[in-house]
């Protein structure tokens, strides 16, 4: 796969704050890469960059190798779909689409064809000559999303494009846009704070705080092998306990000594361990060492949370399992259950 | 809400005596003969045939194109302006509209006599220019003087709606249509002026109807011999006293500010 936009040592600053802090980051061809993060991490500031709405203060943006920060955003080959659409309240459905096209002067005839299969494409064939201001929330997204593609653009920026929808239809819009860009083929970047919807989505996802990235990885990495604290507690839900690796595939936290798939490390680092809630089964107390006592049970629909009590801390499992409260239980997990990371960097 | 509306009854009648009333009078005297004496009522459209003579048409003529005139200068005057403003800091433009806004504190009467001390023969302006060398120039009491009364003093009611409709567009649309591809004049041209359409509509028909309809800058800048139609009325009303003739004017005066409103929402519309 080739590379198409680098970001190099990219830095922002908006009067005395600094928003991006240093990011590098490779953009592949056809590849849907995610810039997930907490708002305020610099994740849009970065798309708005790549876009030209925004220069950088320092560092580099490479379009196939060739430096455009200083481009402006009408001669860029990058489109957009805006948080809340944009489009343009004086054209129909039509107008909307072919604005682009228009501004490029391409003959009438083609235009005609290329919005018909556009429209066809987001599911709004005969749409054409509906007001957009009349337009559902999904219909305007969708237009959105066809006035940028019917471009033909090498990147297609989305800036939480499926933030202004409600939970159903947010589902459907994001097995649509996967779909949409398996079809068209062409490099999605997207921002979104929703960390489920980074890791449905993505074959890259980007996981930012506070102007720098965390982790760049494939969803299972990240969600697997979290790099620091910020990342295991943004993307699911965990249990972070502090430890030593005490040589490869032996960790120790919580008195005892366990093995684990991690190596690496220094011997005797200090780290910090990952158990996923889901990781973790409810046994009897002589079934495993770490021990507790059950506090708080929720019936969350598919699974129950539990709440266990240790002598040094308190655990979340997620299971099917019911265990009543006040119930003396064991804590059960496997070696692969054990995520190691370094306690640098995070928080 | 609902029993609130019996506290309105007092502004229903309020507004049928001070407006409903004198239209209806004005109405009266335009189709009557003799009209100071009520009680003997004769019926006439004598009034309108006379406003058909030359001397009355040409009035009205100047008149609509001293108004026109007027509406365009401040257009191409007031919407750069109001683009300049739109762009500025939330709390600059606020300053800004101010500015714009201050000079309709002061009497439009004022401001017009200082207008006839800068303009003079022996005014302000002339005095500057003699010590270059250059002058005197007459400016008082021609076309000129009249239109840049009436351009200073009707060129907020340009900028402000204007401003209004710029400001208060949203600024992703923009970013969308250079997104798209549209340079910063292509942007300009397709999306920013067609959606600032109604502040520009708004802005004309007000300058336009207020042109048309004044008669104290015509008066003191354009010198007594200088007639528009608000003139004619006035004189009509004042000195000739024929109020039957000056009814008749107002009324047809009302009834191309009709046309002309009717025309513009149309075109509003359209554009929308």
């Amino acid at each position: 796969m080739n590379k198409l936009i680098e970001l190099k040592n990219l830095t922002k600053n908006f009067e005395d704050q600094q928003v991006l802090r240093g990011i590098n980051l490779d953009v592949y061809e056809n590849e849907f890469l995610t810039l997930l993060g907490p708002s305020g991490c610099g994740k849009t500031t970065t798309l708005r960059i790549i876009a030209g709405f925004e220069e950088p203060s320092s560092g580099q943006v490479l379009f196939n190798g060739i430096e455009i920060s200083k481009v402006p955003p009408y001669k860029r080959e990058v489109n957009t779909v805006f948080q809340k659409y944009a489009l343009f309240p004086h054209m129909n459905v039509f107008e909307n689409i072919a604005f682009g096209l228009n501004i490029k002067k391409m003959d009438k005839n083609v235009i005609r064809q290329k919005v018909e299969r556009m429209l066809k494409l987001v599911g709004l064939e005969g749409f054409g000559s509906r007001d957009v201001t009349l337009l559902s929330g999904g219909q305007q997204q969708r237009v959105a999303i066809a006035r940028a593609l019917v471009n033909e653009p090498k990147v297609l920026l989305l800036d939480e494009p499926l933030g202004a929808l409600d939970a159903k239809m947010r589902k459907d819009m994001q097995r649509e846009l996967k779909k949409i860009q398996q079809e068209v083929g062409i490099t999605f970047i997207y921002v979104t704070h929703d960390q489920e919807e980074a890791l449905s989505m993505s074959d890259t996802v980007v996981v930012m705080n506070d102007g720098e990235i965390q982790q760049i990885g494939s969803p299972t990495d990240i969600y697997n092998e979290p790099e620091n604290r910020f990342v295991a507690s943004f993307i699911g839900e965990s249990n972070i306990i502090e430890g030593t690796m005490v040589k490869d595939y032996l960790v120790e936290f919580d008195g005892f000594r366990f093995e684990c798939v991690d190596k690496g490390f220094e011997d005797n680092e200090a780290i910090e361990v990952v158990l996923r809630p889901e990781d973790l089964d409810i046994v009897a107390p002589d079934q495993a060492r770490i021990t507790g006592v059950v506090r708080s049970v929720t019936f969350k629909g598919v699974h129950y949370e539990i709440l266990v009590e240790t002598e040094l801390r308190t655990y979340m499992i997620h299971t099917t399992d019911y265990a009543e409260e006040g119930r003396n239980v064991g804590l059960l997990f496997g070696p692969e259950d054990i995520h190691v990371m370094s306690r640098m960097g995070g928080y | 809400m609902k029993h609130f509306k019996k506290l309105t009854y007092p502004y229903v009648i309020w507004s049928a005596l001070m407006i409903v009333v004198p239209l209806l009078l004005i109405a009266l005297y335009a189709f009557t003969t003799d009209g100071n004496v009520v009680k003997k009522v004769s019926f006439t459209l004598e009034n309108f045939a006379k406003i058909i003579e030359p001397t009355y048409l040409n009035v009205f003529w100047k008149s609509i194109k001293m108004g026109a005139i007027t509406t365009v200068i401040c257009l191409v005057v007031g919407y750069p302006l109001a683009y300049i403003i739109s762009k500025c800091k939330e709390e600059v433009q606020g300053l800004l509209i101010l500015v714009v806004t201050i000079p309709t504190w002061i009497n439009m009467l004022l401001r017009t006599y200082a207008w006839m001390n800068l303009l003079a023969d022996n005014g302000i302006i002339n005095n500057l220019l003699s010590k270059l060398g250059i002058g005197p120039l007459t400016m008082m009491y021609t076309d000129f003087s009249v239109i840049l009364g009436m351009v200073c003093n009707f060129l907020p009611f340009m900028i402000i709606p204007i401003h209004t409709s710029l400001s208060k567009m949203d600024h992703s649309l923009i970013e969308a249509a250079y997104d798209l591809g549209a340079d910063p004049v292509q942007t300009f041209r397709k999306i920013i002026l067609k959606l600032s359409m109604p502040g520009v509509i708004n802005g004309c028909m007000m300058v336009f109807l207020m042109s048309i309809s004044t008669f104290v800058i015509p008066k003191l800048l354009g010198g007594g011999q200088y007639v528009l139609v608000g003139n004619l009325i006035e004189n009509q009303f004042i000195s000739v006293g024929d109020w039957n003739f000056g009814s008749a004017i107002s009324l047809l005066l009302a009834a191309i500010i009709l046309i002309f409103m009717r025309v513009t929402k149309k075109i509003d519309v359209k554009e929308n």
